[in-house]
């Protein structure tokens, strides 16, 4: 009897509780603006997720470096918007005759934010670290640099600190965007003290030597950092915090950007831009376009070994309209397999125009002329390089069916997704990429080369002369040689048409009206230490 | 939810050789409860859309229209347009018959694998029953969504998998139900006389026990239909279910979210349209288990 | 007592273990290879291979299963293939996340639902309880997505009160202990920060409350009615007391079976349903955190995160069949 006593007692001191709770949540509604307005040096700035590490080095994925690039600095820097090589960490520098020889003459005065110094020694032991480490370890660096230390294609030979300020860096044969690798947001120099304690340590506690430290990370919501007061640069950061706030949602981060509980938000849907610039309080951001989206045809699935039918689907798809509806015209028409704002992008290319009368004829040489059917991938998830996958396949669908092409739409989850057409298991596939460092080595070799079948070489295509020019390319150190080696690849690419080019897009952002200094990248990772409120 | 549908043991009293008299009987009480009719009658209209949803839909499934995006209602649309300017209210129309198969045929399916399992389970008893009944267990104690779409994941989205991943999640509700029915009837006077005559078991299943196990499959079965259909809405939501261009609900619902603001009738109408049906098979659920449950009557 | 529980211990073992051989066969059923997910786009055939090496996928599938097992015997649920964390520092804040909510959507249902079960009974046939019991009708057929979908419309968007998403103010963040905000609050005395916290745990809490408030109503309005129903209350009527709460106190106890065995239910139902709920309102839950690591194809994850809330459902349900032993003396245990 007690027991029960008791347990009602309980019982009816939860309804108390809670109905004091409930009366609290319906008398609701002013309290929440007047938080706001005391945070005006705090950025919140929304994204689709979380980052997996804040150990920039150990990871390929881009939500990683948007916050790192805000902890961390490089030797050199991207431009402010685009991917010309300037000083960083390193002031000056210079590269011998052969091409073979870097030396890097470092800043002064620079500290870590745990105050170890900023020298050669700190840069070496950051080199030696990535070196000796494995592909499970640093993905990226074996990628950029051709393995690791004793790897026989690994291109770094030493790495030495000549002085307190000086590195030299000597290479095994010439790498011809060596210096905009070094510029990639993943090498960048951490310090010591923090990695030498062990790494699972590091990643979760980030020390470099930029404008933001590092304060806090709640996983799959946000991650804090703050000012770091000793900032080698006067005046900068502008503001005090930024916080990295994932909202995977599309539409549910507009609506959070509208409503003003966030300042910055990234991945606008082309079709929201209107919405964002009618909004008096917001303004849309443009990010510069370095990306292509496309339709890939699997070059080893009959009918598509047959250039003419690769050709006809080219000239089948009304690139225009799906640009009209899809990207609200906030991309351009692609031709090439690579953006024009990269050097060695081959203007002279005429591309397919929009012909189904010619893509008939194309089939019909083929001996294809009552059409066939065929499955058309449509990727399951917005990207900046293809916002409504699922949509513009239903586009091309049409656009097929006007040849005589029966295609069925096929969708699978992203993992399955990239999975399954990179063992080449899809006859037509749409996908896309953004670049990494500004080169056109990141485009042309890796989405097209016979090197990389089996992982960014979707369509299975080779071509020996191409190749060829690829190989001599990334050695070669002169510019315009080694451009018009990339141009000639286009040209190949172009005649034997292994991807239907659909568009460059202008990723797009939302901020606050009052929101000044940002100043998106084109890779994706923006440095926010300009970045301030009216 | 089948946990809390009260006990159906009651059902075991009705006796087989005068089968047409309970039944009438549940529907002389059944057609009492307006509840009940409305529920049919909510049903009958979903049905009835699915049916004959390509004539009553002024438009088809994929009409894309880029002039009309997001038209709000009017009198051409009376639904207004989606984000493809198609015409929501012929979706929404041939969505019934979408919900309404998946709903159905994945109750029907997991009836299927559940009575085999459970009269299995029931009728020998012992290791079988022991195993069965553990791996009813084990697939309970998993949230059914999660596992849902974890058999999603594995099959690959599509309709046709959410279908079959709602009819597994559902497989141990009736697998109990019917083992539980098979072991109370087992024990009955005229079963162990029909083992005593020398009845063969296939006969005393067949002619026995299935028919007593009907009535309170067919109120599970009509309640499961109301969560099968709130199931597949939710993977479709997910993005797990319907493949583009299908109309279906939850997918619709989904897309909408992109345009809450500038456009809330593209969210408001499938919405409303899975609310209906569902609320359609739980009133007339809830009416059949009154009808032809006599000691639930209150 | 003491026999009871320890015999539905055991009970559990094989469940447990059954559960874990089949969510262990089943994501090594799914497509994709985890180390290509976790690498990304840009990764070489290479990083792959090592990672498949490092992550032991490239043994067969007892032996991994294995170690699994005697892993988690040890207390080790693995680490996270996307953020090299133990699974066991992880899984807190998300399934902290998720209980407050799931807790706070319980509340809500329990207090709303029985009370309205309980006027509907007292004013049987009256314009509340056919209004009531209409609208309970209608909860339990309610697509909580939709209806999030509708308050996020509604009241967030439209009508400004509350915020769309998230479960604090990231501009004035809760520092996290036990990650329960609520509590965090409480502790810091931070009631200003408590106030946000609660704003955001209303639009889920209520979509996520709609089920369990309706089967509540209606489960309490039938207990109610039997109550009325007995001669005791029936006399004391004619006698013309003043009998509310006399029925109220009654009724209360009479329904708290009922009503836990919906707790017990649907608590599970809410830990994994949350899906949902968390991908309309961006809350960093447990149902969230397992969909991204199906996604991304993150095995130990997806493993140890569906065990945690199987066991925490099972376990919810061992506690409410001993809660009833407490409550009703009549509920024999041998």
């Amino acid at each position: 009897m007690k027991r029960k006593k008791i347990l009602s007692l309980a019982f009816v001191m939860l309804l108390g509780l809670s109905a004091i709770l409930a009366a609290c949540g319906s008398s609701g509604g002013e309290g929440g603006k007047s938080s706001s307005s005391k945070g005006n040096s705090i950025l919140v700035f929304g994204r689709g997720s979380d980052s997996t590490s804040l150990d920039p080095s150990r990871v390929t994925e881009g939500e990683t470096f948007k916050v790192t690039v805000n902890i961390y600095e490089t030797l050199l820097n991207f431009g402010e918007e685009d991917t010309t090589v300037q000083p960083g960490l390193a002031e000056e520098w210079e590269t011998s005759e052969d091409g073979l020889t870097y030396t890097f003459h470092l800043r002064e005065g620079v500290k870590f934010h745990d105050d170890t110094d900023f020298n050669a020694e700190a840069v070496v032991k950051n080199f030696e670290r990535w070196a000796n480490g494995d592909a499970d370890m640093f993905p990226y660096y074996s990628s950029m640099f051709g393995g690791f230390k004793g790897d026989a294609e690994h291109v770094i030979d030493s790495v030495t600190a000549e002085d307190e300020k000086t590195v030299v860096i000597k290479l095994k044969r010439p790498q011809a965007p060596f210096l905009k690798n070094i510029a990639m947001s993943m090498f960048a120099i951490a310090s010591p003290t923090a990695f030498e304690k062990g790494d699972d340590q590091f990643e979760r506690n980030p020390v470099g030597t930029g404008p933001f430290k590092f304060v806090d990370w709640k996983p799959n919501d946000t991650i804090t950092i703050e000012k770091f007061d000793k900032y080698w640069q006067e005046g900068l950061p502008k503001l005090d915090k930024v916080v990295f706030k994932s909202v995977p949602d599309n539409s549910n981060r507009l609506n959070a950007l509208i409503k003003g509980e966030i300042d910055l938000a990234d991945g606008i849907n082309p079709a929201d831009g209107e919405k964002i610039e009618s909004n008096e309080e917001l303004q849309l951001v443009e990010r510069p376009s370095m990306n292509v989206g496309y339709l890939g045809l699997t070059v080893t699935r009959p009918p598509f070994d047959k250039k003419e039918v690769r050709q006809a689907l080219n000239y089948a798809i009304n690139k225009e309209a799906i640009i009209d509806s899809f990207f609200e015209g906030r991309a351009d028409i692609a031709k090439n397999p690579m953006p024009p704002s990269i050097s060695g992008y081959n203007e002279d290319i005429e591309p397919y125009e929009y012909n189904p009368e010619k893509a008939k004829e194309l089939l019909a040489k083929a001996g294809l002329a009552d059409g066939f059917d065929m499955e058309l991938w449509a990727m399951p998830v917005p990207r900046p390089y293809m916002p409504d996958g699922q949509k513009v396949a239903e586009v091309i669908q049409s656009n097929l069916a006007d040849i005589g092409v029966n295609a069925k739409i096929v969708t699978y989850e992203w993992a399955t997704y990239l999975d399954k057409a990179s063992k080449g298991e899809a006859d037509a596939f749409m996908l896309g990429w953004t670049g990494d460092n500004g080169d056109a080595d990141n485009f042309l070799y890796v989405l097209l080369d016979e090197d990389n079948i089996g992982s960014n070489n979707y369509t299975y295509f080779k071509n020996d002369e191409m190749h060829d020019l690829f190989i001599k390319a990334q050695t070669e150190v002169d510019e315009t040689i080694r451009n018009e080696y990339y141009k000639k690849a286009q040209e190949i690419i172009h005649d034997e048409a292994p991807w239907v080019p659909i568009a460059h897009s202008t990723p797009l952002l939302g901020a606050k009206k009052g929101l000044k200094g940002f100043k998106p990248h084109p890779t994706g990772s923006d440095i926010l230490m300009h970045v301030e409120f009216e | 939810m089948s946990e809390l549908m009260p006990k159906v043991d009651g059902i075991a009293e009705v006796e087989i050789e005068k089968t047409t008299g309970p039944w009438r009987d549940a529907w002389r009480s059944f057609r009492k409860s307006k509840i009940a009719v409305a529920g049919m009658l909510i049903v009958l209209f979903f049905v009835l859309l699915a049916v004959l949803g390509p004539v009553l839909a002024p438009e088809g499934i994929n009409d894309q229209s880029h002039t009309d995006r997001l038209q709000p209602p009017s009198s051409a649309h009376w639904m207004g347009t989606d984000d493809l300017g198609r015409d929501i209210l012929s979706r929404v129309i041939h969505g019934a018959r979408i919900s309404l198969t998946v709903g159905f045929a994945s109750v029907v399916l997991s009836v299927i694998v559940g009575s085999v399992l459970g009269i299995v389970a029931g009728y020998y008893g012992r290791w079988v029953d022991m195993i069965i009944s553990r791996i009813f267990d084990i697939m309970l104690a998993f949230p059914s969504i999660l596992l849902a779409i974890a058999i999603v994941a594995v099959l690959g989205p599509s309709l046709k998998n959410a279908l079959i991943a709602i009819a597994i999640i559902n497989v141990p509700n009736f697998g109990r139900l019917i083992r539980s029915k098979v072991l109370s009837i087992k024990e009955e006077e005229y079963i162990t006389a029909a083992k005593a005559i020398g009845m063969k078991d296939a006969r005393i299943l067949f002619s026995h026990i299935l028919p007593n196990s009907m009535a309170p499959v067919i109120v599970q079965g009509t309640l499961a239909i109301a969560t099968a259909i709130l199931e597949a809405a939710a993977l479709g939501f997910l993005g797990l279910g319907a493949t583009p261009p299908q109309p279906e609900w939850g997918k619709m619902l989904a897309d909408s979210k992109d345009y809450l603001q500038s456009a809330p009738w593209t969210m408001i109408f499938p919405g409303l349209s899975i609310m209906l049906t569902v609320l359609g098979f739980n009133l007339m659920g809830d009416g059949l288990r009154d009808a032809l449950d006599p000691k639930m009557k209150s | 007592m003491v026999s009871y529980l320890g015999r539905r211990l055991l009970q559990l073992i094989p469940v447990l273990l059954g559960m874990t051989f089949i969510v262990f066969m089943m994501i090594r059923a799914i497509p994709g290879n985890p180390a290509q997910v976790i690498l990304g786009q840009q990764a070489t055939p290479e990083a792959v291979a090592a990672m498949n090496e490092k992550l032991g996928l490239d043994k067969p599938w007892y032996t991994q299963f294995f170690n699994y097992i005697g892993n988690i015997l040890r207390g080790d649920l693995g680490e996270s293939m996307r953020t090299r964390l133990p699974v066991t520092d992880e899984i807190w804040p998300h399934l902290a996340a998720t209980l407050e909510l799931a807790v706070f959507a319980i509340l809500i249902a329990v207090v709303i639902g029985m009370n309205a079960g309980i006027i509907s009974a007292w004013f049987q046939n009256s314009w509340f309880d056919y209004t009531a019991m209409i609208l309970a009708l209608v909860g339990v057929s309610m697509p909580i997505f939709w209806l999030g979908l509708l308050g996020q419309w509604g009241v967030a968007i439209e009508l400004g009160w509350l915020p769309t998403s998230g479960r604090e103010e990231v501009r004035d963040p809760v520092n996290a202990i036990t990650n329960l905000y609520v509590i965090d609050t409480i502790i810091q005395g931070r009631f200003d920060q408590l106030w946000q916290v609660i704003r955001h745990l209303i639009l889920p809490g209520i979509a996520l409350a709609t089920i369990p408030m309706a089967i509540i109503a209606r489960m309490t309005r039938s207990s109610m009615l039997e109550v009325m129903r007995s001669d005791y209350i029936r006399t004391a009527r004619a006698k013309g007391q003043k009998m509310f709460w006399v029925v109220y106190k009654h009724a209360l106890k009479n329904a708290i079976i009922p009503v836990l065995t919906v707790i017990g239910l649907q608590m599970g139902m809410l830990l994994g349903g949350a899906i949902l709920t968390e991908t309309i309102f961006a809350w960093p839950g447990i149902g969230r955190y397992i969909y991204d690591a199906i996604n991304f194809r993150d095995y130990p994850v997806i493993q140890s995160g569906i065990l945690i809330v199987a066991f925490i459902f099972v376990m919810i349900n061992l506690v409410v069949d001993l809660l009833y032993g407490l409550i009703d003396a009549r509920i024999k245990y041998d």
